[in-house]
């Protein structure tokens, strides 16, 4: 089942609709509710390989539904200290939750400054209201 | 008078017009400017009825030496197997011939299920997972093998052996311009690949392409190739005959990473040159890099079984300028001919019609020693429907002195590979008689040498 | 239904090949090269396949069987007489590489096509070789490249630009011909943004990809100017002939100023599309690029027809041989049954599209508020906010009424598309019954939205599961998890003498 539409305020948010949860010189990474709602049920994530570097506003993977694909955009720079295996099993866990189990990577940050470009809930949930 | 394929009166029209809102159908083409209309007739000669352009396209037919005129021995990539009344029986069925790509598989079971059946039936013959719904020819599906290659391995060049088709080799050629891959050629000796050369070649290559049987029709040392391409970390293709995988091994059996080729001689006549088919099938870890449409099984809203085309984010349509093809239009139609032909011959068929080419090109070999003293331009290589001799004269003139006596001998090699003026590579099918091969050692004993 | 894998029965087989008397046994293949386990082809007899392929036909849908609007694949009928001629021994037997003095028949015709398409178009030389439409965009940018290399521009002339209206195949083909794309935008009345059009074209720009009318039926108004603005700078213009159904013997792409042009013979010139292909896609060209065409030309001389393969200056080959020959036969005899008529082919499309979005376009969404010219698109959106049906509903509903969907979601900048293409050859009684179905889905999407939402009801299967297939993909038949079942004891009964 598809989770409800919600974008907590612990998080911090990119335009193009990922999230970041940032904890001391980490942050978890995914896609918003939003993201996947639009994408439809996701049969498919194309992760980075362990030990790789991301870097913010640039692409680091693919989703897939059945029809349509997205560029993953990184929402701060860092390096792959984890991807989401349960998510590569079950790409469907995105829609499902997206801000828990359907997490995509955990990564070093290289500039914890870049959080401060980053937009908080309310920002963002207006962002999608102008569209 | 209205056209026979034309259906509406002169009232429709007029209900027509004025349910659009419009005085005339010239109305209907006023977004155009002036200056971009023909304004005048087309220069094309006047209208035929049905019966006068029968007449018509009949007698340019009749102009042709095709395979019922004379006595044939070509091959060289497009053979003159049987093919069966079966086959075509079902392509006439309107409701495959005349439907379109199966985007609404509700509405398209029947080709979406023929389409799984015959992805089955390639990846039983090369022994892979994974096989598209077709490609154009055995030439363009060699093409998308490069382009296969070159993302999954990140490499910038392609390997190709000499004695692959020549048309493969020069399609190849062409589109490696605009995938920005290079093409190196390894030479064959005496008729086979080197090994020892095909690895040197195949260093920082991101695909090794050979064919099996190759273009002079001998075997190919396919299992080494296979283990030397991927040594260099380069993508063994396998380019092989449908036809010969009764008798031949499987590529996926010895490692090869794609298996290819034209499918033509199982189940499409040569209709000087298509449409056929192309096959292409691979190992599973390339599923998502294949080019075209695949089709898979699934489960309607009861639980019953069906099919779709999946795995479609690999496509023009979805991926767009990332797309791992362009392919759209494909050969559905001829590769349910493949079907159609592969299950008529069964197992047992395919292994049969493999040993009886064996027997017949074998009987050629020695007929033509014997009774025309022609010599095998490969002596030492085994192979199977088709092989190459000397002739002892310009061969393209020895086709023209056959053909005289209404034989046609085979392919002049001279065609495509210097220093083989005077070789001649004959191809024999399960379609030729012994008596039919008598008769090409008795007039190749007259005009060669 | 049963796949033909489980109706096959060890012992069985439909084929019977000759055997020869007296032949020496074959040959001895090395043990390595030879097969080691049997491919498991199908075994039936020769009935059973029969069955077996003409149920499968019954469980498909096709212009024979009724009303099929896909939008942007022209399925008009296909005249038999084609099919009749296809298989005269004298094409159908006739081989590739056969000398020019024993294919002249085949060759004229080609020639004669060539001539054809020429005038057509109205361009000056044609290549028949390229297999479809897809294959056809690449070799003219294939051939765009040679040009610019020819003249010392290729390092300089990168980027090819393409309207968001665009068929995947442009960008997908763009992209494997090495080129970078630069994507246009589409202004309020359909066309190309002429304004974010002149920002984007300069001295970097090799050419465009245009399809005219657009994919969303309209003819763009300001064609003359956008000639203007490429070939000012120098660069090329290529026609997507997707849509030259609409202006045959009207407008040609010569005539509005485009350098290339592929045709899609399965389309405009009835090729049966057969579940997918096979189709055509030749190109034509103005003078200044047959240079580069593929080889071999197909030419005339003074003693007859012939191939050329002296072209110095040529991209290659792009597909075996001279191309699908068939497929001309079929497409030559269809243009010979029209002559200059081909008019009346292409009005009578633009008619019965603007009939039918006429009786539509009150019903739903329509965009571009215009004339339309052989197809149009229409949007559910309306539908979707008010009352949650899609246009995959629509399409699936319309299932039930005997119709084959229009393509929808395409094109993309239309959210809930929905492109309709009835071609010239439908009744008004069948583009009412259409349209009746339609308006009648409209009504139902209002009161009954589960009837859409559950479609189709009569259809062989119900609504397939995509997202199942595509997460799992199940793409040949698992022999190892279907073992072969029991035969039935009659059967086993028959069989048993043979297995003895």
């Amino acid at each position: 089942m598809a989770a409800a539409e919600s974008y907590p305020d612990d998080l911090k948010y990119h335009e193009e609709h990922d999230w970041a949860r940032v904890e001391g010189d980490e942050a978890v990474v995914g896609i918003t509710w939003f993201a996947a709602d639009a994408l439809g049920e996701l049969v498919h994530f194309e992760p980075p390989e362990t030990g790789a570097t991301v870097t913010k506003d640039q692409s680091y993977g693919e989703v897939e539904s059945v029809k349509a694909v997205s560029d993953l955009i990184a929402p701060l720079s860092g390096e792959v200290l984890e991807v989401n295996q349960q998510v590569v099993d079950a790409p469907e866990t995105v829609n499902e939750d997206p801000y828990g189990n359907g997490w995509l990577l955990r990564i070093r940050l290289v500039d914890a400054g870049e959080v401060e470009a980053l937009l908080d809930a309310d920002a963002y949930r207006q962002l999608l209201a102008d569209q | 008078m209205t056209h026979p394929f034309l259906a509406l009166t002169a009232s429709d029209r007029e209900e027509m017009l004025a349910a659009i809102g419009v005085a005339s159908v010239d109305e209907l083409f006023r977004d155009l400017p002036e200056g971009v209309r023909l304004g005048r007739e087309l220069e094309l000669e006047p209208a035929l009825s049905e019966q006068e352009v029968f007449a018509h396209v009949a007698e340019l037919a009749e102009q042709n030496a095709d395979a019922s005129r004379e006595l044939s021995f070509l091959g060289a990539g497009i053979y003159d197997h049987y093919v069966p009344a079966v086959v075509d029986t079902i392509l006439q069925r309107g409701e495959l011939l005349t439907a379109y790509t199966p985007y609404q598989p509700e509405m398209s079971q029947g080709v979406l299920q023929a389409i799984f059946e015959y992805q089955t039936a390639i990846c039983e013959l090369t022994g892979m997972d994974v096989s598209n719904a077709s490609g154009y020819d055995g030439t363009s599906v060699a093409a998308d093998a490069c382009y296969v290659a070159k993302h999954a391995t990140g490499r910038s060049k392609v390997v190709i052996t000499e004695a692959t088709n020549p048309q493969v080799r020069q399609v190849v050629k062409t589109f490696a311009a605009g995938f920005g891959l290079e093409i190196v050629e390894v030479p064959h000796r005496d008729g086979t690949t080197d090994p020892n050369e095909l690895e040197h070649a195949a260093v920082d290559a991101a695909a090794v392409i050979f064919q099996q049987p190759n273009f002079f029709g001998c075997l190919e040392p396919a299992p080494e190739l296979v283990a030397r391409a991927a040594e260099a970390g380069a993508l063994p293709v396998a380019h092989v005959d449908l036809l010969s995988l009764g008798v031949l091994e499987a590529p996926g059996r010895y490692g090869a990473a794609l298996a290819l080729g034209e499918g033509q001689a199982a189940g499409n006549f040569p209709s000087f040159g298509g449409p056929h088919y192309g096959f292409l099938a691979a190992r599973d870890e390339f599923i998502r890099r294949m080019p075209g449409r695949i089709v898979g099984e699934t489960v309607d809203a009861a639980g019953e079984r069906g099919y779709v085309l999946t795995l479609q984010t690999r496509e023009q349509h979805i991926r767009r300028e990332k797309a791992t093809s362009n392919i759209t239009t494909n050969q559905t139609l001829l590769a349910l001919g493949g079907l159609v032909y592969l299950t008529w011959l069964g197992p047992q068929g395919l292994r049969e019609l493999g040993e009886t080419c064996l027997s017949l090109a074998a009987y050629a070999k020695q007929r033509l020693e014997e009774r025309a003293g022609l010599e095998p331009a490969f002596a030492t290589q085994a192979t199977f429907k088709e092989f190459a001799v000397r002739v002892g004269r310009n061969a393209r003139e020895v086709v023209a002195a056959a053909r005289e006596q209404g034989v046609h001998p085979g392919y002049s090699l001279g065609r495509d590979y210097e220093g083989m003026d005077d070789v001649l590579l004959v191809a024999v099918t399960e379609r030729r008689t012994p008596a039919e091969i008598d008769r090409l050692a008795d007039v190749l004993a007259e005009v060669a040498q | 239904m049963k796949l033909v894998y489980e109706k096959s029965q060890s012992g069985r087989r439909a084929s019977a090949l000759p055997r020869y008397e007296n032949l020496p046994s074959a040959p001895e293949i090395p043990e390595e090269l030879r097969r080691s386990e049997p491919p498991r082809l199908p075994e039936v007899p020769e009935f059973e396949l029969v069955r077996h392929f003409t149920e499968l036909s019954t469980r498909n849908f096709g212009v024979d069987t009724g009303f099929y609007p896909l939008g942007s694949c022209t399925m008009k009928y296909n005249p038999r007489i084609n099919e009749r001629l296809v298989a005269l021994p004298g094409f159908a037997r006739l081989h590739p590489l056969q000398e020019e003095d024993g294919a002249q028949g085949a060759l004229e015709l080609m020639w004669r096509l060539q001539e054809i398409l020429a005038e057509v178009t109205g361009l000056d030389a044609v290549s028949l070789q390229p297999a479809a439409g897809s294959q056809g965009e690449l070799t003219g940018l294939l051939l765009v490249r040679a040009y610019f290399a020819a003249r010392g521009e290729s390092k300089q002339r990168r980027k090819v630009v393409i309207p968001d209206t665009a068929h995947g195949t442009n960008p997908a083909s763009v992209t494997m011909a090495g080129y970078e794309l630069t994507p246009v935008r589409t202004d309020a009345r359909g066309n190309i943004d002429v304004d974010d059009l002149r920002g984007k074209v300069d001295e970097h720009t090799a050419a465009l990809m245009l399809t005219n009318p657009s994919t969303l039926g309209l003819f763009d108004e300001n064609i003359e100017e956008i000639e203007r603005i490429f070939h000012g700078t120098g660069a090329l213009m290529y026609y997507d002939g997707a849509n030259l159904n609409a202006v045959c013997g009207i407008s040609r792409p010569g005539d509005m100023g485009f350098d290339i042009v592929h045709i899609n013979l399965h389309k405009t010139f009835s090729q049966p599309h057969g579940g997918g292909g096979p189709g055509g896609g030749p190109v034509a060209v103005r003078d200044i690029l047959e240079p580069f065409l593929p080889v071999p030309a197909v030419v005339r001389r003074e003693d007859g027809f012939g191939l050329d393969y002296d072209r110095p200056q040529t991209i290659g080959k792009v597909r075996g041989f001279t191309g699908p020959f068939g497929v001309f036969v079929r497409s030559y005899a269809y243009i010979r049954m029209w002559g200059p008529r081909l008019r009346e082919m292409s009005e009578a499309s633009v008619l019965n599209a603007n009939y039918v979005l006429a009786r539509l376009k009150e019903a739903y969404d329509l965009p571009f508020d215009r004339l339309c010219m052989h197809e149009f698109v229409l949007s559910a959106r309306t539908l979707k906010r008010e009352h949650g049906c899609t246009a995959l509903d629509i399409a699936k509903r319309l299932m039930d009424y005997g119709f084959h969907p229009p393509t929808i979601y395409f094109p993309l900048i239309v959210p809930e598309a929905l492109m309709v293409e009835p071609t010239e050859t439908e009744t008004k009684e069948t583009l009412d019954a259409f349209c009746d179905a339609m308006l009648a889905i409209a009504r139902e999407a209002a009161e009954e939205p589960e009837l859409l939402r559950g479609a189709p009801h009569h259809r062989p299967v119900g609504r397939l599961d995509e997202v199942r297939a595509a997460k799992r993909p199940v793409v040949k038949y698992g022999f190892e998890e279907h073992p072969a079942p029991e035969a039935s004891p009659a059967v086993a009964a028959a069989e048993a003498p043979k297995g003895a």
